[in-house]
């Protein structure tokens, strides 16, 4: 490839990858809000829940319940756009950065008791993710030109 | 019961996210799509892809059987421990999707793995 071929190419490398990075932020603040406001709903729930679906589809639309589960429908459709954008094996670490927020609003949010194990855990976590930010977004070909342009 | 539904709930994710992955790579939704006047008909889209379809269903039991851990556990251990499901999913996305996994993605993989197992303890 001649140099300016390189030296043109690279900005839109790095739109696509901006854009990919944007969409993951979507995707894991939709996901640890939704989640945030499930758990709130769920604790404060008086019914006993067995295991028929009655009870779970009533809860459902409880506010908590109902707005975590907007977001969570927000989540997988933006969940689903980021899939034809990058590798399964890149979403699914970096995307893990939500299970750290959950711990910490979790802690904050309804005071659970969060051991050493699970601030070392958090740690790997987000080493983990740095790791695997570290390497193409799409490594797969899915047609000439790249969706996320 | 606890255990059974973090059963229920990776196993079906996996198989969820696999769909979902193969089908979105097949026919991707381009940036200029995401507006939110195009939203209806992205929507509807996806509903008429049967793979999509399948993995929202998945995803459906995979939800009822976090509601129920939910109300068993702290949401601090429920969320983490689900993440099981990130080294088998990365596996079978190698096998079935033809993903190409670096050993510095390998290396991430385990990192989160093994930090999910900490935040399960």
């Amino acid at each position: 490839m001649p140099e300016n071929a390189v030296e043109t190419a690279m900005p839109a490398v790095r739109r696509v990858d901006l854009k990919v990075k944007l969409l993951t932020v979507f995707v894991v603040l939709t996901n640890v809000i939704g989640n945030l406001a499930m758990s709130w709903g769920m604790k404060h729930q008086n019914t006993d829940l067995g295991l028929s679906p009655l009870p779970y589809i009533r809860l459902i639309f409880s506010p908590w319940v109902l707005l975590g589960t907007t977001l969570l429908i927000f989540w997988l459709l933006s969940r689903m756009t980021l899939l034809g954008w990058a590798d399964l094996s890149y979403v699914l670490p970096v995307t893990s950065i939500g299970y750290v927020l959950n711990a910490v609003l979790g802690r904050i949010v309804f005071s659970e008791a969060i051991s050493w194990q699970r601030w070392a855990g958090t740690a790997a976590i987000v080493v983990g993710i740095v790791l695997v930010g570290m390497t193409a977004a799409n490594t797969t070909t899915s047609g000439s030109e790249d969706p996320a342009r | 019961m606890k255990w059974a539904m973090v059963a229920i709930i990776v196993g079906t994710t996996a198989f969820a996210d696999l769909l979902q992955s193969f089908e979105m790579k097949r026919h991707a939704v381009p940036a200029e799509e995401l507006r939110p006047d195009r939203w209806a008909r992205v929507l509807g889209d996806f509903a008429r892809r049967l793979p999509l379809v399948a993995a929202v269903f998945l995803m459906a039991i995979s939800f009822f059987a976090f509601m129920k851990l939910l109300s068993m556990a702290d949401l601090s251990f429920a969320v983490p421990v689900t993440a099981a499901s990130v080294v088998l999913e990365t596996l079978l996305a190698r096998l079935l999707l033809g993903e190409s996994v670096s050993a510095l993605r390998w290396a991430g993989v385990f990192s989160v793995a093994c930090g999910v197992a900490l935040l399960a303890m």
